[in-house]
């Protein structure tokens, strides 16, 4: 039995302490948002945030997040409503999807931490999400746009390198 | 093949009469009860229109990312007149009436075919229901057809300025006879198709909605992990299973053709209970096979003739009196395909029925395996199609169908089938490697007069059963080589086959992934050897192939060649046909001291004929850019002691966004008829970056991928 917060509400998950939280969430919670890829923490579709931080789930024992709030892709904005998830919608980033839920969460991470990233900060927090539809142009240019988003600026076309 | 139109009820198939589960996209709106008895007009496979003026189009192809599941709907609401907020979409089950024309009827996503094989089709349906809501309308009023037309989900009487909404109009069009040619649209008329439309999809996609085949939940599901022998070709001799159901969770542990299979309560007890089992394994005949082994019995075959895919001319006889002769070999390793998705597949077989949940590209196949599993009639087999989290040829196999299917029936309930990317990277259906051998003469002014290629390489065809040409040659191996575009008097294509027991399959772009390095590879040795420049040399040569020679110009122009790179880049052109569609790409890179290799920029140029969405073929072409990056870079299937070296994404790494150049993409403006998308940005990738290497180091990149200590200065 392991306590914790999943997006803002208290749940009592009665799991082996072992099993990773991506599981947990998956076929516990019924949250199936968060993406199995990997299972050693190299592709970053199971990214999810615990107490705001970016923790890749499928390497996380629920034991570790016991007491602790995770927030997942469904509970990032009750409306989908997240300058991220906005600026990915309307430059049209997502291809077959898999991946971007995880995509999602590390960018969520990156501007919570850094308003306005440039494009190696980018490439920095984003290295550690593998997307194999190459998205990975879109992406950028959608960080940079949710980050005028957030400035409430005029929105530009995304950056360059 | 000329399907025709034919009004079909889709209540009964598999959709509406599903086991409670509907997949599909989540459109935003309200959902609506009863809806079958309000639906009244269905006047095609594609198509329904309600009382209330929502039009539903129902897709018969794979949403793998590439965009079909929002342009089919395009282009069918187009020549339909739909209100595109009206609209809404549907996965179709498995049904001869989805099937591909391009296929043969078969029903799946493939070969870059969905809108070059069914864009008339859709067109023709949408323009059908369209004249008979028109046709409808005039019924009503008394009124001349020719004095109505339809506009954006309402028809209108020219003359008095009435209007009738579809909706009013489904009940008396359902009575009507389904024209067998209707007038489809100018291009001029397009209000969706060659527009930018955002995709369907999206919302679900970034809110965590989206259905894949992984997230599929029955109620009583069993999950499955399947243990199989590591060497190909192998089989299990014995089985310890007492560990495994000791597992908490672990319910049953089932021997199946594939291997042996720990089916549980959820994923991680399957997976903790597989690493409790000892199997012992029977390797069989491929035990001691290296990927060594395999280049070594390549390059001896490479000697014999093998069987001809193109000659003309006597490429023999210009070699022997040919001023200058090169001759060079070109080796590419098996790939994995590695979609993000790992494989998976729900199935539940009960005695008078099959369920097949799956992110799937072949939706006969996939009701095939169960028929073939079950012996049920394809009436009762009922295929659901997923979302797809990556396709690229992977899906379009049905091995995961078959594990879901043979283990449902044995534990008598719902069993979803996940694999491990490990169970993914050592149990795929590889890219074939390939060993090539190339020759070319050059005359005195430094042109070429001839060209040879002996491609020695499984076959994809051969395997599959699926027919050779007369020839007997393989057209997935030479595809790509034997259509060079090049003026050449005297050339000479020919294949030998030979199979090591590995698995190999459709890889995105197939034979032309690794042929457009060979050959356009080649083609640049040739121009530095006659001391020509690049896109100048192959300019020359493409005077019967206008598409090429576009396609070439557009991106020579846009990348600036012919102006002094960056500092410390160099840059690398290439050009290939493949699957219906032109591309050139120019590739702006520098190499490190150290050997590594950086791409800065890619400048694409597509001629895909009408760009039916075209913001999907830039997607497609930056994607299928990036895929093809990764196997230059870092893509290496390696076989030791008969099984697959590489395991995860550690070993098998895919590009990174810090690796991933700015990618330009220029679509010509075309009125030749559609060509394909997903596949024809990654052919031409490898070879503009090993020729921008080679100008920026003078080191030729013969076997992939590139290797950073074969480029070290220091």
């Amino acid at each position: 039995m392991v306590s914790l917060v999943v997006n803002g509400r208290s749940l009592t998950i009665d799991a082996d302490p072992d099993m990773p939280l991506l599981w947990a969430l998956r076929d516990r919670v019924g949250l199936t948002g968060t993406k199995f890829g990997c299972g050693i923490a190299q592709c970053g579709a199971c990214t999810v945030h615990v107490d705001g931080r970016p923790v890749r789930s499928c390497v996380t024992p629920l034991a570790a997040v016991a007491g602790r709030s995770v927030t997942t892709i469904e509970g990032l904005d009750p409306e989908g409503n997240h300058p991220v998830q906005k600026a990915w919608a309307q430059l049209g980033v997502p291809q077959c999807g898999y991946c971007q839920a995880g995509q999602i969460m590390r960018a969520a991470a990156l501007l919570a931490e850094k308003k306005n990233p440039t494009d190696a900060e980018i490439d920095e927090a984003m290295a550690g999400n593998i997307c194999r539809c190459g998205t990975y142009q879109r992406i950028r240019a959608a960080i940079h746009r949710a980050a005028a988003l957030v400035r409430g600026g005029a929105a530009p076309a995304g950056g360059s390198r | 093949m000329s399907p025709t139109l034919s009004r079909r009820t889709l209540l009964g198939g598999g959709l509406a009469a599903g086991a409670g589960l509907v997949i599909g996209f989540h459109v935003p709106g309200p959902r609506r009860a009863a809806r079958a008895a309000e639906r009244v007009f269905a006047p095609s496979a594609w198509i329904r229109i309600d009382r209330d003026g929502i039009v539903t189009i129902v897709n018969g192809m794979s949403e793998m990312g590439q965009g079909t599941g929002t342009t089919m709907p395009m282009i069918v609401a187009d020549e339909l007149e739909a209100d595109w907020s009206k609209v809404r979409v549907e996965q179709a089950p498995a049904d001869p009436a989805y099937g591909n024309p391009l296929l043969g009827g078969r029903q799946s996503t493939v070969g870059s075919m969905s809108i070059r094989g069914s864009m008339g089709l859709w067109r023709r349906a949408g323009a059908a229901a369209r004249e008979m809501l028109v046709a409808a309308a005039a019924q009503v009023w008394g009124v001349p057809v020719e004095e109505c037309y339809a506009e954006q989900g309402a028809v209108y009487h020219r003359p008095t300025g009435r209007r009738l909404a579809y909706g009013e109009l489904v009940d008396r069009a359902a009575q009507l006879p389904v024209p067998q040619s209707p007038r489809l649209k100018t291009p001029a008329e397009f209000r969706l198709i060659g527009k930018t439309v955002r995709r369907l999809d999206t919302p679900d996609k970034v809110t965590g909605r989206a259905i894949f085949g992984i997230d599929v939940t029955v109620p009583g599901l069993l999950v499955a992990t399947v243990e199989r022998c590591p060497v190909f070709g192998g089989g299990v001799k014995s089985v310890d299973a007492a560990a495994a159901r000791a597992v908490k969770g672990v319910r049953h542990v089932v021997r199946i053709a594939s291997g042996v299979a720990v089916v549980a309560d959820d994923y991680w007890s399957a997976r903790r209970g597989r690493e409790a089992l000892r199997v012992a394994w029977d390797e069989g005949p491929n035990a001691a096979l290296s990927s060594a082994d395999i280049s070594r019995g390549y390059a001896a075959l490479a000697r014999q003739p093998g069987r001809v895919a193109r000659r003309e001319g006597d490429a023999a006889g210009a070699l022997a009196r040919a001023a200058r002769a090169l001759e060079a070999v070109y080796e590419v390793p098996f790939l994995a395909h590695a979609t993000m998705e790992p494989m998976n597949c729900t199935a539940h077989v009960r005695p008078d029925r099959c369920d097949v949940w799956a992110p799937t590209q072949n939706q006969t196949g996939t009701q095939e395996t169960a028929m073939r599993l079950t012996g049920l009639p394809r009436e009762r087999v009922f295929v659901h199609t997923t979302l797809l989290g990556g396709g690229f040829g992977r899906r379009s196999e049905t091995d995961f169908v078959a594990e879901a299917v043979e283990l449902s029936r044995a534990v008598g309930a719902p069993v979803k089938v996940i694999w491990s990317r490990e169970d993914d990277i050592r149990h795929d259906y590889y890219r074939p490697a390939t060993y090539n051998v190339l020759r070319a003469a050059l005359d005195a002014g430094g042109m070429p007069v001839a060209w040879t290629h002996r491609i020695v390489g499984p076959s994809l065809l051969i395997p599959r059963k699926f027919p050779l040409g007369p020839d007997g040659v393989d057209r997935t191996a030479v595809e790509g080589a034997a259509n060079i575009p090049y003026a050449i008097p005297n050339v000479e294509v020919d294949w030998v086959y030979k199979d090591f027991g590995i698995p190999v399959g459709f890889w995105r772009s197939v034979g032309a992934s690794q042929n457009a390095f060979v050959t356009e590879s080649f083609v640049d040795e040739l121009a530095h050897a006659a001391g020509r420049d690049p896109f100048e040399f192959r300019r020359a040569l493409l005077g019967r192939a206008p598409r090429h020679r576009a396609v070439l110009e557009l991106a020579a122009r846009e990348a600036g060649w012919g102006t002094p790179p960056p500092p410390g880049r160099a840059r690398g052109i290439a050009v290939a046909f493949s699957y219906g569609s032109y591309a050139a790409q120019v590739a702006e890179v520098s190499v490190a001291p150290d050997g590594r290799v950086r791409v800065h920029r890619v400048v694409c140029a597509i001629d895909c004929g009408i760009a039916a969405s075209p913001d999907q073929v830039k997607a497609q072409m930056e994607g299928g850019i990036v895929f093809a990056l990764t196997a230059t870079l870092h893509g290496e299937i390696t076989i030791e002691g008969g099984r697959v070296r590489q395991s995860n994404f550690h070993d098998y790494p895919m590009l990174r966004i810090d690796e991933t150049p700015r990618i330009e993409v220029h679509i010509l403006e075309s009125g030749e008829a559609p060509g394909g998308a997903g596949e024809p940005g990654v052919p031409p990738l490898v070879p503009a970056v090993c020729n921008a290497i080679f100008a920026a180091t003078g080191r030729r990149i013969r076997r992939l991928p590139v290797r950073p200590e074969e480029l070290r200065r220091t």
